[in-house]
C-alpha cells in the first residue's frame, strides 16, 4: 500500500474531477462549515456544562453510598494495573511502539484534560493522576522484565481477568466481611457497564452451546435451540425486559425471584445468547465439514474435535460479528431506563427532572453520545486487530 | 485375547444420543413443569388466573393520534388495536424512508468525490455506534420540542412545522395555535425521523456490501459499452446486487420493525406503549405479554413472507 500524499493534483481528482463534483464538493463544504461553525459556537459558548459538573458523582456510579465508594476507588486501581500488566506482556522486551506512545498520550490527556472539564474537586483528580500513573507504571515495569519471569507464571497471567471479575463483584455488592451495597443503590456508569460485562461474559458460551444445538444431529436438541433462537430474535427485547420485570415473580417460588437489577441482567444475557449463536453458527456453517469428520476419523471424541478442531477455526470466522453483538448489548443496556433502573440513560431522565438542571437535555445527551460512541468504536477496533492477529495469513507471514 | 465382539451398552452407538436427549427432555420438562406449577399456583393466589374477558371491560384511558377512532370508554381490546395500528403505521412509513435513506448513503459510498465518499462513512460510523434510544430522546426532547410555535413556525409552500406539529396542506394559523386536516404529532416525528436515521446507516452497509460484490469488470464493461454511470447503476449493477442485498435488507427490516416499540421514550403511544398502561391498569401480566410477543411475531411474519416474495423476484432465474 502506498501512502497516499495530499498533493493538489490529488485533491483535483478527488474533489474537483468534473463540474459536477465540483458542484457537490462545494455545496457538501458550505454545509459542513456552517454545520461545524454553529456546533462549536453551541458548545464553547452557549451550552451550559454545570448539569455535567455537578453531577459527575451520579453519572458515574449513582447512589452508591459515599463512605463506601473507596471500594469502587480500589477496583478501578486493581483494574488499571491489570491492564498495564497485560499490555506490557502482550508488547514486551520494553519498547514502546509508536502505538503506545500514542495510546500512552491519550491516557494522560484524559486523565489531565477530563478531569478539568470536569471541574473535579481535588482529591478525585489526584486519584484519577494517580490511576493514570499506576497503569503506565505497570505497563513499563511489565514490558521491562517480562523477559525475567519463567514462563509457567506468565501463563498464568490471563487468569488474573476472571479472578478480578469475582474480587469486583464482592467490592462492589458487599460480603466478606464487607458492608452489603443493594443492586438498587448501582447506577450510572458502574451500572451499565456491570450488566454489559456480566451479559457479554455469560451469553457468550450460552450462545455457543445454542449454536452447536441447532448444527446437532439429534433431533431434540435441535428443534430445542431452533425454537428458543427464534423465539428471542422474534421479539423486541423491550418486552422481553417488561417479561422479566413482570412474570419472573409468578414463575418462581416465592422470595426466589432475584431482584429487578439482576432479572435485567438475566434477561439481557438470555436474549443476546440467541444472537450471539446465530453469529458462531454462521462461522460454524463457513468450516468445510471434513475438518469434523477428519477429526471424528483420527479417534477424536466428539467434544475433544469440537473443542480443538472445530470451535478454534469457526469462532474465528464468527468473531466480527460476535463483538457487533456486544457492541449491540453494550447499546442495548440504555432500555433499561425504560423499566426505571438507573443505568447511564436513566440517571440522566433523573438529573434532568431535577428543577436545577431543566431543560439541559442537549449537553447530558450529547455527553452520552460521546461517551457510548467511545465505547462502541473502541470495541470495534479491538474487534479489528484481533482479527488481523488471528488471521493465520497474517501470523504466517509474521 | 480380547473381550467378546458384545458392545456393552454405554459405548452403544444408536442408544446413547437417544438416552441423552431423553435425559435432558426430560430435565427440561420437569423445569418447565415447575415453573408452570408456580405460575398457575401464584396466578390463582394473586385471583389473576388467565382470561381473555377482560378485555371487553372499557379501557378508561385514551389513545392519542390514532387511525381508528377511539375514546376512554371503548374496550380494551379496542384501545391494543388502535396501538397495533400506530405501530404499522409508523413501521410502514419508516420502511420506505430508511430505504430511500440508506439506499442513498450506501451508493454515495461509490462516488467518485471523495468528500461524499467520507461523509458516508462517517455517517454510518457515527449513527451505528451511538444507542438508538438516546438518538429518540435526542430528537423529541432537544430537536421536536424546541421546534417554535405560532408565528415563528417553520413555514414551507404546503407544510408548516410548528411545536404543535407538522401540518401537510393549508394549515392556519388560529389564536397562536395551528390547525389543519393532515397533522402528524412531534411524537410520531420524532420515533419516524430516530428510526429512518438509524436504520438507514445499516442499511446503507447492506447497500454497500451488495454492490461492492458486483465485480469491477461489470462496471469497466458497461462503461466501455458507452453507458453512462448512472445508467450502468441502474440496468447492470443494481440488479446483480439486489441479490445479495434483499436478504440483507429483511432482517434490518425485522430490526426496525422491533426498534418501533422504543415509541414508548418519545411519548408516542404504540403496541407496547398501550400494553404497559393495560397492565398497570389490569394486572393482567401473562395475557398483556402473550399479546404483545404475538403481536410483534406475527409482523416479522409479514416483512419475512413479503421480502421472500421479493427475494425470489430478484434471484437469477435459471433457464
Amino acid at each position: 500500500m502506498t501512502v497516499p500524499s495530499l498533493t493538489f493534483s490529488r485533491l483535483r481528482r478527488e474533489l474537483f474531477a468534473t463540474p459536477v463534483d465540483s458542484v457537490i464538493t462545494l455545496a457538501l463544504l458550505g454545509f459542513l462549515l456552517a454545520v461545524g461553525t454553529a456546533f462549536l459556537r453551541w458548545v464553547l459558548f452557549q451550552a451550559q456544562w454545570a448539569v455535567i459538573q455537578a453531577n459527575t458523582t451520579l453519572f458515574a456510579v449513582g447512589r452508591y453510598p459515599i463512605e463506601q465508594q473507596w471500594r469502587l476507588w480500589l477496583l478501578t486501581g486493581l483494574l488499571a494495573a491489570a491492564s498495564g500488566l497485560c499490555w506490557g506482556l502482550l508488547r514486551g522486551r520494553g519498547t514502546w511502539p509508536r502505538n503506545d506512545q500514542l495510546a500512552a498520550g491519550i491516557l494522560i490527556a484524559l486523565a489531565v484534560i477530563g478531569s478539568w472539564a470536569l471541574k473535579l474537586e481535588l482529591p478525585i483528580q489526584l486519584r484519577w493522576w494517580g490511576i493514570t500513573a499506576l497503569l503506565l507504571m505497570v505497563r513499563w515495569a511489565a514490558g521491562r522484565w517480562s523477559q525475567a519471569l519463567p514462563a509457567p507464571l506468565l501463563r498464568l497471567v490471563p487468569l488474573v481477568w476472571p479472578v478480578l471479575y469475582l474480587v469486583g463483584m464482592v467490592l462492589i455488592s458487599g460480603g466478606l466481611g464487607l458492608m452489603r451495597v443493594p443492586p438498587g443503590e448501582w447506577g450510572g456508569l458502574l451500572l451499565t457497564l456491570l450488566e454489559a460485562s456480566f451479559a457479554i461474559l455469560l451469553c457468550f458460551p450460552l450462545g455457543i452451546l445454542l449454536a452447536l444445538g441447532r448444527r446437532s444431529e439429534l433431533p431434540l436438541l435441535r428443534w430445542g435451540s431452533v425454537v428458543y433462537i427464534e423465539f428471542i430474535r422474534g421479539a423486541p427485547l423491550i418486552t422481553l425486559l417488561f417479561l422479566g420485570q413482570n412474570i419472573l415473580g409468578f414463575l418462581l417460588p416465592g422470595g426466589l425471584a432475584p431482584d429487578r437489577v439482576w432479572r435485567a441482567a438475566w434477561v439481557l444475557t438470555f436474549f443476546a445468547a440467541a444472537y450471539v449463536a446465530e453469529a458462531v453458527r454462521s462461522g460454524l456453517v463457513a468450516l468445510p465439514p471434513g475438518q469434523l469428520e477428519a477429526a471424528r476419523s483420527l479417534g477424536l471424541p466428539m467434544h475433544q474435535a469440537l473443542i480443538h478442531v472445530v470451535l478454534p477455526q469457526a469462532l474465528r470466522v464468527a468473531l466480527p460479528a460476535t463483538v457487533g453483538q456486544f457492541i449491540t448489548l453494550l447499546q442495548d443496556t440504555t432500555l433499561l431506563s425504560l423499566i426505571g433502573l438507573l443505568d447511564l440513560l436513566g440517571t440522566a431522565r433523573t438529573v434532568m427532572a431535577n428543577p436545577e438542571f431543566l431543560g439541559k437535555n442537549a449537553e447530558v445527551y450529547l455527553v452520552l453520545a460521546v461517551l457510548f460512541w467511545c465505547c462502541c468504536a473502541a470495541l470495534g477496533l479491538g474487534s479489528r486487530a484481533l482479527e488481523t492477529r488471528l488471521n493465520p495469513l497474517a501470523t504466517s507471514k509474521a | 485375547m480380547p473381550s467378546p465382539a458384545v458392545t456393552p451398552w454405554w459405548r452403544n452407538r444408536r442408544l446413547i444420543p437417544w438416552l441423552v436427549q431423553g435425559v435432558a427432555g426430560l430435565v427440561v420438562l420437569v423445569v418447565v413443569a415447575f415453573l408452570v406449577g408456580n405460575l398457575v399456583r401464584n396466578l390463582t393466589n394473586a385471583g389473576l388466573l388467565l382470561s381473555w374477558s377482560w378485555l371487553g371491560n372499557p379501557a378508561g384511558f385514551d389513545v392519542s393520534e390514532t387511525l381508528l377512532p377511539f375514546n376512554a370508554e371503548l374496550p380494551y381490546w379496542r384501545a391494543l388495536l388502535a396501538g397495533l395500528v400506530n405501530t404499522l403505521r409508523v413501521v410502514v412509513a419508516g420502511l420506505v424512508g430508511a430505504t430511500v435513506l440508506g439506499t442513498l448513503i450506501g451508493v454515495a459510498a461509490f462516488s467518485s468525490n471523495g468528500l461524499l465518499r467520507r461523509l458516508a462513512r462517517v455517517y454510518v460510523e457515527l449513527i451505528r455506534n451511538i444507542p438508538l434510544l438516546l438518538q429518540l430522546v435526542f430528537w423529541y426532547f432537544v430537536v421536536f420540542l424546541s421546534l417554535p410555535g405560532g408565528e415563528q413556525a417553520i413555514q414551507l409552500p404546503g407544510v408548516v412545522l410548528a411545536k404543535s406539529g407538522l401540518f401537510l396542506g393549508k394549515p392556519e394559523l388560529i389564536d397562536g395555535v395551528w390547525h389543519g386536516q393532515l397533522r402528524l404529532t412531534v411524537e410520531f416525528g420524532a420515533l419516524l425521523t430516530g428510526l429512518v436515521v438509524y436504520t438507514a446507516a445499516f442499511i446503507a452497509e447492506v447497500v454497500r456490501g451488495g454492490v461492492a460484490s458486483v465485480p469491477p469488470g461489470q462496471w469497466e464493461a458497461s462503461r466501455s459499452l458507452g453507458l453512462t454511470p448512472l445508467q450502468t447503476l441502474q440496468r447492470i449493477v443494481l440488479p446483480q446486487a439486489l441479490r445479495v442485498i434483499v436478504p440483507g435488507l429483511n432482517s434490518q427490516y425485522i430490526s426496525l420493525a422491533k426498534n418501533s416499540s422504543l415509541a414508548v421514550a418519545c411519548g408516542y403511544t404504540d403496541l407496547y406503549s398501550v400494553a404497559e398502561t393495560t397492565l398497570n391498569q389490569t394486572g393482567r401480566a401473562v395475557e398483556v405479554v402473550l399479546i404483545l410477543l404475538g403481536s410483534y411475531l406475527v409482523i416479522d411474519l409479514l416483512i419475512s413472507a413479503l421480502m421472500n416474495g421479493v427475494n425470489s423476484w430478484v434471484q437469477i432465474k435459471e433457464r
